[in-house]
């Protein structure tokens, strides 16, 4: 049955990858997701794992494809999130038609899906590198979609670089592991094997740092939140959604070939997670558009599934499988999660886009009553992302604090302190998150129009509200009944941890017992309430502004002010600049005010480091001199010293 | 069952006690006698058969805000034990949802206030959003000690013993205590971080998010301020008092004088300070946070050399 299933999974990827035109593409996308959601839910109910080999005429022997539930496990978040993703972009791109090409970018779309597949199911380094090139280079063609727009080219080289270099670690990471086992063969990469070379700890810097760089931990995560908004939205929610989760999933992936965890990985992921999780909201909050703060709360998700992983780690290493488990189950649930409601969020931004010519955040206000569909959908994932009930971001989070809490109790006091820092982090970045969507939500939504985009902007299609709603309903699913979420993800992070689920989960159970009396709890009140009121005068008027008469919409709290004071105390760890300032004078003239948030980690750790590594290339310049001769020299050269040290190693023989 | 009824009475009847308390401790401060503690019962009682206003800038969120708010509190009621070792609905992890319900109920109240468009209650909620994210790492550590030493992450389990918090978590104990305290005085939107009873719209927080409601829904907004007041004193007399687990008359009986002591603590805290400038306000919760930090810190090195 699950040979069956991989069938099925492989074949619509070789078929649709050609086809050009935009419905054709999305529909040949649905199917295929559909597929593979299929065939990836039998293979994590058969449990079984599979390996295909194909020899093909490349130096590096054969192509391995196999599926297992980690790779089931993301191939169907991938065929979710893309599959809603691909609905979505049928009806966005309709505004694009006889602006741009479309073909391409629906080409490029389901090459980047059928890329991401081929990372979760192959087998070898060199398919899996293969594959990784290749979702890295569909997606960038899709983040210059708009390449007239400066900024867009701008996040297109950023990100180009950026993925770039995570693979040159990458290629180096899997030429040590290739090397100490003798073999591209993910199969025959034994953990013992890199252990006994003495290179674990090389090889997981490089894994942290290869695939950290496409996950988008701090302080890697610069192209991110460049490339993600650029992209249009459909894409976005691909991107944000799955494709940085091929980091998380290539971590995952690797980690059991380098051996026992030792205890400073489990650190190290958990300071990571802290780091990205609490700097990645706080930037999410500062931002003025809509979509690039998303991509920034992209990091802070990031940063969660870290601190899960992180958790795992450590009850690896300190032989608690329970909470290496739990650890897991959490990151691993988070990823489907932040799958789900960021691919929702995305869109929402998109029909916001799509609906009011805009995504500043100060222009918009009040679109509940012009798009309600959209506001709906958009605040179920504001909550989701919250992290709170009873919606599915509350459920991994709860695995992640149980693990914590579990591991504080469990573990030695060393382990304890780093599994406890989870404790506070997750606490604060929950807090903060909320303070965030709140924010998004209350000021792109409610209260009146700061602008006339605002003002006339209509609702979207169909094709756009369905995607968003099905997201929404999935959410709410997960919230409701986490047993059936847990299902999901218990196979993978069982393989993960090498335990069983650990007896006490029972809790979810309450966990979707609460959930119902809180729903029933509102229903009940909301009866009172209408009860009580029926017979009682109901009367219209304006909101009361404190006896000052003339508000008007532009002197709403707006998204800057809001976020000020939760961005405070934190204002060391922010390049906060101002622009601008109070009007003065007894005839002021018009004033003017602007504060942006920059980048610590690009301005202050890569640019620098970048501009020192650009100073020593310089002196490399002594020998380039553009001249031929000079280079067919250097040439003679290397070729008489190689020729010369084969010789000496020939004699020595 | 004699257990859930007895909670739920408790549950449903005391919270508005416990701001009658507080007032009636402010007075006497002040040399005054002070409303009777009766009257915030008769304010619900009042609020509830009136009706309405509503702004025409609002939409169904404003008219929710309040109902999730209460909704929210009550369902975290029934996950803490009031004086009986039993919650109705507790279970292993609830202390997490226990905190998490509080953050839902806080998102509708927020999302309630900013959709009145007025930039007084934008003021509001922005504060209570960036006060409310610190308070919470301060409110895990506390948690934190308190679960630890017990190996569980459920309140129940947690105080089923009357005296845990004075056996195996006994060093860390007054660090949580105070921890706990200010988180308190923070969520519950007391002096010195917020005053509920000042009279200026730019000065207030919890107040000034609910300035537009009336009515049943300011009723409902009312009562639910009151109930976590109420969970929070809860929490803090499990902590530090000896509460009997078996239930029956002795255990309610310590758990209700243990509250109320709780709630006139509160009063004389805010008779007797000022309240602190708003900059302020992040280094009192943050300093909250450090010595329930370092409390755990004592607890898990105490074993070990």
């Amino acid at each position: 049955m699950a040979l069956l299933a991989g069938g099925a999974l492989l074949a619509p990827i070789l078929g649709r990858t050609d086809r050009a035109a935009l419905t054709v593409g999305t529909a040949s996308a649905v199917a295929a997701s559909l597929v593979g959601a299929v065939a990836s839910l039998a293979a994590l109910r058969g449990g079984t794992s599979l390996v295909w080999r194909a020899r093909v005429a490349l130096p590096l022997g054969e192509w391995r494809v196999g599926i297992d539930p980690l790779s089931a496990f993301f191939a169907l978040c991938i065929c979710v999130v893309s599959g809603l993703a691909a609905v979505y972009g049928a009806g966005y791109l309709h505004a694009y038609f006889g602006k741009r090409r479309i073909a391409p970018a629906v080409v490029c779309f389901n090459l980047l899906l059928a890329a991401m597949l081929g990372v979760v199911l192959a087998r070898d380094a060199v398919l899996f590198l293969l594959a990784w090139e290749a979702m890295s280079l569909s997606s960038f063609f899709l983040v210059t979609f708009d390449n007239d727009r400066d900024d867009v080219r701008r996040a297109g080289t950023t990100y180009l670089i950026a993925s770039h270099v995570g693979v040159i670690l990458l290629i180096a990471l899997f030429a040590l592991l290739a090397r100490a086992a003798g073999t591209f063969d993910f199969a025959a990469m034994k953990p013992i094997a890199i252990a006994a070379a003495g290179l674990s700890n090389v090889a997981f810097l490089l894994a942290l740092g290869g695939f950290g760089t496409k996950a988008g931990f701090w302080p890697v995560h610069i192209w991110l939140p460049d490339a993600h908004p650029a992209a249009p939205s459909h894409v976005s929610a691909v991107m944000s959604g799955v494709m940085i989760k091929m980091g998380i999933y290539g971590l995952l992936r690797v980690l059991p070939f380098l051996g026992p965890p030792r205890a400073w990985w489990g650190g190290v992921f958990i300071l990571v997670g802290t780091v990205s999780g609490v700097v990645g909201v706080l930037h999410a909050l500062a931002q003025h558009d809509l979509k690039r703060m998303l991509a920034y709360c992209s990091v802070e998700n990031v940063g969660v599934i870290a601190l899960g992983m992180g958790l795992g780690l450590l009850g690896q290493r300190y032989g608690n499988p329970a909470l290496a488990t739990l650890g897991y189950a959490g990151a691993l649930l988070h990823t489907l999660n932040h799958g789900l409601f960021k691919g929702l969020l995305f869109q929402g931004a998109g029909s916001v886009l799509h609906g009011s010519g805009t995504r500043h955040l100060e222009s918009l206000g009040g679109l509940y009553r012009r798009m309600p569909a959209t506001a709906t959908a958009f605040l179920v994932g504001s909550v989701a992302i919250s992290g709170l009930p009873p919606l599915n971001g509350f459920v991994s989070e709860w695995l992640i604090y149980l693990g914590a809490f579990r591991a504080g109790a469990t573990l030695p006091a060393t382990g304890a302190v780093m599994a406890l820092v989870t404790l506070p982090a997750l606490a604060l970045i929950g807090g903060l998150a909320g303070a965030c969507f709140v924010k998004v939500f209350g000021v792109v939504f409610l209260g009146e129009a700061r602008s006339d985009h605002a003002r006339h902007a209509h609702e979207v299609g169909l094709a756009m509200r369905a995607p968003m709603f099905a997201a929404a309903v999935a959410c709410l699913a997960i919230g409701l009944w986490p047993a059936g979420a847990l299902a999901l993800v218990a196979p993978a992070a069982v393989n993960l941890s090498g335990a069983a689920l650990p007896a006490d989960l029972g809790p979810l159970f309450n966990i979707s017992l609460l959930a119902t009396v809180l729903v029933a709890l509102i229903a009940a009140l909301a009866l009172l309430r209408a009860r009580l009121l029926k017979s009682r005068p109901l009367t219209q008027a304006a909101t009361w502004g404190c006896g000052y008469p003339h508000a008007t919409a532009r002197m709403q709290y707006t998204s800057t002010s809001f976020a000020d004071p939760v961005l405070a105390p934190f204002s060391s760890a922010l390049r906060i600049r101002n622009a601008g300032g109070l009007p003065d004078g007894i005839f002021p003239a018009e004033a003017h005010y602007e504060k942006h948030v920059g980048d610590m980690a690009g301005e202050r750790v890569l640019l620098p480091a970048w501009r020192r590594f650009l100073r020593t290339a310089h002196r490399l310049k002594v020998i380039q001199h553009g001249r031929m001769q000079l280079y067919l020299v250097y040439i003679l050269a290397t070729l008489v010293a190689l020729v010369l040290w084969q010789l000496s190693g020939a004699m020595r023989r | 069952m004699t257990a859930i009824l007895i909670h739920l009475c408790l549950l449903l009847g005391l919270p508005p006690l416990l701001v009658g308390i507080i007032t009636r401790t402010k007075s006497w401060f002040a040399g005054r006698k002070g409303p009777p503690l009766r009257q915030p019962y008769l304010d619900l009682w009042k609020l509830l058969h009136k009706g309405a206003v509503y702004s025409r800038t609002t939409t169904w969120i404003f008219r929710a805000g309040p109902i999730v708010a209460l909704a929210t509190t009550l369902a975290a009621g029934l996950l803490t034990p009031l004086g009986a070792a039993a919650a109705p609905l507790g279970f292993s992890g609830d202390v997490i949802l226990f905190a998490y319900l509080l953050g839902l109920g806080r998102f509708f109240t927020m999302a309630a206030a900013l959709d009145t468009g007025s930039s007084f209650e934008g003021m509001g909620a922005s504060r209570e959003a960036a006060f409310s994210a610190l308070a919470e790492p301060a409110l895990f550590l506390v948690l934190a000690i308190v679960c630890v030493p017990a190996g569980t992450a459920s309140f129940a389990e947690a105080w089923a013993s009357p005296w845990q918090t004075w056996g195996p978590a006994h060093p860390a104990l007054p660090a949580a205590a105070v921890a706990l305290f200010a988180v308190l005085l923070a969520e519950n939107s007391r002096i010195p971080v917020d005053d509920p009873t000042t009279h200026l719209e730019l000065t207030m927080i919890h107040e000034v998010m609910v300035l537009d409601h009336g009515g049943p829904d300011l009723a409902f907004a009312l009562y639910a301020s009151a109930l976590k007041l109420f969970l929070f004193a809860s929490l803090l007399v499990h902590m530090v008092f000896p509460v009997p687990p078996a239930g029956g008359a002795l255990g309610t009986g310590v758990f209700v004088a243990g509250v109320v002591a709780v709630a006139v603590l509160v009063g004389i805290v805010e008779s007797v300070t000022a309240r602190i400038r708003l900059l302020r306000v992040p280094q009192f919760l943050v300093g909250a946070s450090v010595i329930a930090a370092l409390g755990l810190a004592v607890l898990l090195y105490r074993g070990t050399p």
